[in-house]
């Protein structure tokens, strides 16, 4: 590892993220995702075909009772692909966020005993659930071609973006969570009911337009990932994202990213004190 | 030449909130908003204006009681904790060991553990790949690398986890008390790794209740008591320092074993049945909750921290007491104390759902030397035991 010359503890040494100390643990990120991968697939037969079968299970549930029950519209495509399409990018948040949050104090025996910069662990927990979402992505590809969707080329470009503002949306509030979770152990029962909340509160069954007061489309585009379903599902169906309600949507990701780091970096000092 | 490390007037304040449930719960905080702030918030100073200087190549021993501040000032040098006052420059790697086998996993093989140990501990992918080999052949578990860590016996895990550490080459090397557990064979094995690594110039900060383990590998000492330095200097000046200290405070009457457990009455006397020495020894425990005890044992050490013996004392009289009844006394005899002469301390090993772990210190006796004919070998060449022994010379 290479490191300064010279390194200073300091009592009033400043807080700001240090991006250069962290690039030198790089590696951290790539042990902490293998290990948490490794683990949750140990002594599972099915193993990685868990990170499939979960979201075509809840996508033939959700197509049975919304799709052809309640016939909610699903703006032209086939209910599975549109359910499906959305799911994928919603258990990147719902996965990650549960395990972000939950992070720090799962890991707290480690804290307690080496340094390392603490954001590696909340961002690891977000790169495993993006390696279910890679599993589960070729499932979606298979889904596409039984259906015979088209897609647009533009995809391209939509579909990493919408990767990139579901992880980091989704980075923002887990770190926030981790760090709370760690001073007050209430937010461990607060997380999963929060999750579930935001399931409904996100087109991921329904499409906004949907949705009978024009209001409560402002509620929905609060959560960062409106945006990201949103953009996701564009090359597929064609309908492009309301133009302010994506604004907010990327504004509210942005906010809870900046506030969520920081608040993490703040108290971050003190996670062994009280792990 | 610079000095490698600089710790510069250190403190580390710690506030104890007298709270029942342990962790701080979003409701209390909700509940008290409204009032001032009843919750009795203590400040504890667990260090106070520590400041030392190592050179390269020096290793430093850190020595003092229970609670005196080492583990807290490990822990701030290694930067897992932030200190509240002062300054610490580092010139050069620092590696901190203060625990083997941090993040083993027990779901993970031995080799996966190997390298998610080696990466937090701050080696390289690629130093790790370079010297798997090594790390493997010091370990001596070759043939159970793709066994999941859980059908490891402990002392395979800690094997495995000491040998990792084994192969960090940091300029500075924090330990903390690792040595305390294994056998004594592999305790021996790592005390001499150890002395290698300071050998080849690495600086070495070392905590341990074993003196003896100290003065073999740090030629300066600093001592610790309630949070402040108290003396530093050559490691033998500060044992002896360390020895008077722990005596003087040595009659303690209550100790507290962990929350809501407590021992009292803790007496050890020295007493002489006939010209022999014998120790006479009670105490109680007392508890809030009745909670039973699986072990308990006396232990005693001599100057140099290291266990001389132990009197194990359970019993399934105390099984069904402690199961029972939330007091109790514990009281008895030693009758026989085969021990060179010296000063020897007791401790206690308690096994319970509160606690588990050594309290030491808890008392002090003195053994005379034998009345002989001839002037004695010196002790330090008896080891522990006076044998009663009986022998005639006959001429032939």
């Amino acid at each position: 590892m290479q490191l300064p010359a010279e390194q200073i503890i300091d009592s009033t040494r400043n807080r700001w993220l240090d991006l250069k100390e962290t690039w030198r643990y790089r590696e951290l990120f790539y042990f902490f995702t293998w290990r948490d991968i490794k683990i949750k697939y140990k002594q599972t037969v099915l193993g990685f075909l868990w990170a499939i079968l979960q979201p075509l299970l809840m996508m033939a549930i959700f197509t049975f009772f919304f799709g052809k029950t309640l016939k909610i519209p699903s703006q032209e495509v086939p209910y599975p692909v549109y359910v499906f399409s959305g799911l994928l990018i919603w258990n990147i948040f719902s996965v990650g966020l549960t395990n972000a949050a939950n992070s720090m104090v799962n890991n707290a025996l480690i804290i307690k005993k080496i340094y390392f910069p603490r954001l590696i662990i909340p961002v690891s927990s977000i790169l495993v659930a993006l390696f279910d979402f890679v599993m589960a992505f070729i499932l979606l590809i298979a889904l596409f071609i039984y259906y015979q969707q088209p897609i647009q080329w533009t995809a391209a470009w939509y579909w990493p973006i919408a990767l990139v503002v579901a992880s980091f949306g989704t980075l923002g509030l887990g770190a926030w969570l981790a760090a709370l979770n760690v001073k007050y152990r209430d937010f461990r029962y607060v997380i999963p009911f929060l999750v579930q909340v935001l399931f409904f509160l996100t087109p991921v069954l329904y499409p906004v337009s949907m949705l009978p007061h024009p209001l409560l489309k402002y509620v929905v585009a609060c959560s960062p990932m409106y945006a990201a379903i949103e953009l996701f599902r564009f090359p597929i169906t064609g309908v492009a994202p309301v133009a302010d309600l994506l604004v907010i949507s990327l504004a509210s990701g942005f906010i809870l990213l900046i506030g969520g780091v920081l608040y993490f970096k703040f108290t971050e000092d003190f996670f062994a004190d009280l792990a | 030449m610079k000095p490698i490390l600089e710790v510069d007037n250190i403190g580390k304040k710690f506030q104890i909130a007298h709270l029942a449930g342990g962790y701080l719960s979003l409701r209390e905080r909700l509940v008290n908003l409204g009032r001032a702030s009843k919750n009795e918030v203590e400040d504890f100073w667990a260090l106070r204006e520590v400041s030392f200087q190592a050179q390269p190549g020096q290793s430093i021993g850190i020595i003092g009681r229970n609670g005196a501040g080492k583990s807290t000032l490990l822990k701030v040098l290694s930067r897992i904790t932030r200190p509240t006052t002062g300054k610490i420059v580092m010139r050069g790697r620092i590696a901190s060991l203060l625990e083997v086998g941090t993040g083993f996993h027990p779901e993970l093989t031995g080799s996966e553990n190997i390298f998610f140990n080696g990466s937090l501990l701050g080696m390289k992918r690629k130093e790790i790949v370079a010297q798997f080999d090594e790390i493997v052949a010091f370990s001596g578990v070759e043939k159970f690398l793709d066994t999941p860590l859980k059908h490891y016996s402990s002392g395979m895990q800690l094997r495995l986890a000491f040998s990792v550490a084994a192969f960090l080459e940091p300029e500075i090397l924090v330990i903390d008390e690792v040595l305390a557990v294994g056998d004594s064979e592999f305790q021996k094995k790592c005390l001499g790794k150890m002395e290698d690594v300071s050998k080849s110039g690495k600086t070495i900060l070392f905590v341990s209740h074993n003196l003896s383990a100290v003065a073999q590998l740090c030629t300066h000492s600093l001592l610790l008591d309630k949070g402040q330095i108290l003396k530093q200097g050559q490691t033998n000046e500060i044992i002896s320092a360390y020895n008077d200290l722990t005596m003087a405070a040595g009659q303690t009457s209550n100790v507290a074993i962990a929350n809501g457990m407590q021992l009292s009455q803790a007496r050890f006397e020295l007493i002489s049945e006939g010209g022999v020495p014998q120790l006479q020894f009670s105490f109680s425990i007392q508890q809030d909750q009745v909670n039973v005890l699986s072990g308990l044992a006396l232990l005693f050490y001599n100057n140099l921290n290291e266990r001389v013996g132990i009197v194990d004392l359970r019993s399934t009289r105390l099984f069904k007491i402690s199961s029972t009844h939330a007091n109790y006394q514990v009281k008895g005899r030693v009758t026989s104390l085969p021990l060179i002469e010296g000063t020897y301390h007791m401790g206690l090993y308690i096994a319970s759902n509160l606690f588990q772990g050594n309290k030491y210190h808890l008392g002090y006796f003195e053994i005379a030397p034998r009345p002989q004919e001839i002037m004695p070998y010196p002790a330090r060449d008896r080891g522990y035991v006076e044998f009663d022994a009986s022998f005639d010379i006959i001429a032939e």
